[in-house]
């Protein structure tokens, strides 16, 4: 058996669609769970109890919630242009799926002599590639408005692409200082290579921060962290920043004219990408899946698992906490947010980080 | 680096993309299919659609999509310099730092300028408009 | 040139398929008549470059590509098409190809231009060796071409400069 998955994990080609496979699984059932999560919890909040029927704590509701979707009538509008009104909820789809290959999941396994990473890509340029994909993420939301040929679609599609590219500039320069700092830790500050990779920068917050505070990065970068974490609200169109779809003035926004499972893909995809930006912001500020434990007799492997998800379900409790809580901002308070505030605020961290980081490496520029 | 790193995110493309295309396809086949022409009219909250959608929209977008793309090319060289942070030193640091500079400077510009001021515009404070009384007109 | 061993070269081969995309999806940018149809062909013409740089190794330099033009450039297209005439789904704007020969005439001058240039500056040098990784790009981009980088802020102001000039009238005093 062993010796089996070894010779399965040395063919690239195989492990890759073996580490595809599990984590398109994995994606598709934490959207399951993610949105009986969030009903369940706001619910709680709101002091109702929420989908509780289907399976043990209603949490086969999504599923069957799922399939009525599939069994439903998809109402395909006259005016619409059909090839790109089909063709965006997929376009939605391929993004959302492709960020997670970059997000470690846990400690690398050894199967024999191989080592297999539990990570679908490692590439160097992981953090631009995230970006890159959630700038291709626009695309599903504009066309997908602009391809209804009706009034509501057109109006989200457009709100929805300028906020999102509004936000993705403020999560781009508070990303910025995240790669510096991974920087200047690699060998201690001397002239190392930086990395944007992933895997490199949860090995860099292995140490410790002070005493028994772990060396996650959110110690040393907490106001990327919180620009992040905002923008990532945004970006993902959640309340209090879901305008895209604020119903008492624009109905359902871009996917207004969607039903059945077209609709369903749409929800899909935008809770996966919360679970993206969630598992993003756990591996760069929270130390991805480290944690204590990992050494334990035959479970060790799994542990690594259980903290990343551990951490990344906490964010999601804080993403539902936080739409539970906020009411709803108008259009030029979103705009004010991310242009007067967000945006200035993550150049100024910039421009201070660096310089504090750099009288640490450095020493004083005369000097 | 080679392509095969690329390899998985190749196959998940086709993976997620071929999802997507067979559940719709699916959904197709075994939903009821029952167009009615009120069903295919666009959303309208129920009255019948007059108009064409707008046909404009305020140039307010087309700014943020124009700053978006200087910050984007912003970013990316930050990203650039951020990896060598280390062996550029301040030497990298004041190359840097002149460029950010006038990025901060374009967001000023663009501040004062109002283009980032999205509340609705301040009226020009006319006198307000006399308004003819309804019951003479009606005599 | 051989053909035979030229096709035995699978990266021979993802290079033709690649360029034959973008070359049709070049084609269609021009010859569509929705301007719409034009910006998303323009985005698979992008990312048929950002695959060639792929191939060459420049990984750095094909997400750019990608995250500045398909995710920002091709944007500000759009939102150039909605907020001036938005023909909506059905209902596409024509465009005019009355004046398509003078226009052909002109892009294949460019074409022969650039090609002949590049060919002749590259002549037979092979591309390897060459600055691929990030780190190496900022290495690169902030010792030798320092000026040139600083130059690039000053013309991304201007030009901003001059949108606003374009799109927003003076405030009123």
């Amino acid at each position: 058996m062993t010796h089996f998955l070894e010779t399965v994990f040395q063919s690239v080609f195989w492990s890759a669609v073996i580490k595809v496979v599990f984590v398109f699984a994995l994606l598709l059932l934490t959207a399951l769970i993610l949105v009986w999560f969030e009903r369940r919890v706001v619910a709680f909040m709101q002091n109702r109890v929420g989908p509780n029927r289907a399976g043990p704590f209603g949490i086969l509701q999504t599923l069957a919630d799922g399939l009525k979707l599939l069994f439903k009538e998809g109402i395909r509008p006259r005016k619409v242009e059909v090839g790109l009104y089909l063709a965006a909820p997929i376009m939605a789809m391929i993004p959302a799926f492709l960020i997670f290959l970059m997000v470690p999941i846990g400690a690398p396994i050894h199967i024999g002599e191989t080592t297999v990473t539990l990570q679908g890509a490692d590439l160097n340029i992981a953090l631009l590639f995230v970006l890159a994909m959630s700038s291709i993420a626009v695309y599903a939301i504009v066309l997908a408005g602009w391809a209804s040929g009706s009034k509501y679609p057109l109006l989200g599609g457009i709100r929805a692409t300028a906020q999102m590219i509004s936000y993705e500039a403020a999560m781009g320069l508070a990303l910025v200082p995240v790669v510096v700092f991974a920087s200047s830790q690699i060998a201690g500050g001397s002239l190392g290579v930086g990395t944007m990779s992933f895997s490199r920068i949860v090995a860099l917050q292995a140490g410790s921060f002070r005493g028994p505070v772990p060396g996650w990065f959110v110690f040393s970068l907490l106001p990327s962290f919180v620009i992040f974490f905002t923008a990532a609200i945004a970006e993902t169109n959640r309340a209090p920043f879901d305008l895209v779809e604020a119903e008492s003035e624009i109905v359902g926004g871009y996917h207004t004219e969607y039903s059945g499972f077209r609709f369903a893909i749409f929800f899909l995809a935008e809770y996966i990408n919360m679970f993206n930006l969630s598992a993003i912001a756990v591996t760069l500020f929270f130390g991805g899946w480290l944690g204590p434990g990992a050494d334990l007799p035959y479970v060790g492997w799994l542990v690594p698992i259980f903290w990343f998800l551990l951490k990344t379900y906490a964010l999601l409790f804080l993403f539902v906490w936080i739409r539970a809580t906020l009411p709803r901002l108008r259009y030029d308070q979103l705009m004010t947010l991310g242009w007067k505030w967000l945006i200035p605020l993550s150049l100024a961290w910039l421009v201070v980080f660096v310089l504090l980081q750099g009288v640490r490496v450095f020493g004083m520029p005369w000097s | 680096m080679s392509l095969s790193a690329y390899l998985p995110i190749a196959i998940m493309a086709l993976l997620a993309s071929g999802f997507a295309a067979i559940s719709l396809g699916l959904s197709r086949l075994i939903a009821p299919h029952n167009p009615t022409p009120e069903k295919l009219d666009p959303y309208e909250c129920g009255i019948v659609p007059l108009q064409e959608p707008v046909q404009r929209f305020p140039v307010k977008f087309y700014l943020v999509a124009m700053l978006f793309v200087i910050f984007d090319v912003e970013i990316v060289f930050l990203f650039a310099w951020a990896v060598r942070f280390t062996q550029l030193g301040w030497y990298g640091i004041g190359a840097v730092g002149i460029f950010t500079l006038l990025l901060i400077e374009t967001l000023v510009y663009v501040w004062k300028r109002g283009a980032l001021d999205w509340n609705v515009a301040r009226r020009s404070r006319r006198r307000p408009a006399v308004v003819e009384p309804l019951t003479e007109k009606a005599a | 040139m051989d053909w035979g061993n030229w096709f035995s070269d699978a990266n021979n081969v993802v290079f033709l398929v690649v360029a034959l995309v973008m070359v049709a999806a070049s084609v269609r940018v021009v010859t569509s008549p929705n301007v719409v149809h034009s910006a998303l062909m323009l985005v698979i013409a992008l990312a048929g470059a950002a695959g060639l740089f792929l191939m060459l190794g420049a990984e750095f330099v094909a997400w750019t590509l990608v995250l500045v033009y398909i995710g920002a450039v091709i944007v500000l297209f759009l939102f150039g098409i909605m907020i001036t005439r938005a023909p909506t789904g059905r209902d596409p704007g024509r465009l005019d190809h009355a004046r398509r020969w003078p226009a052909a005439v002109v892009a294949l001058g460019t074409f022969v231009t650039i090609a002949t240039v590049t060919t002749l500056a590259f002549e037979d040098r092979p591309v390897s060796g060459a600055v691929t990784s990030g780190g190496d790009l900022g290495e690169v981009l902030f010792n030798r071409y320092v000026i040139p980088f600083e130059a690039v802020s000053f013309v991304l102001l201007a030009a901003l400069i001059g949108g606003i000039v374009l799109a927003r009238k003076d405030p009123e005093r």
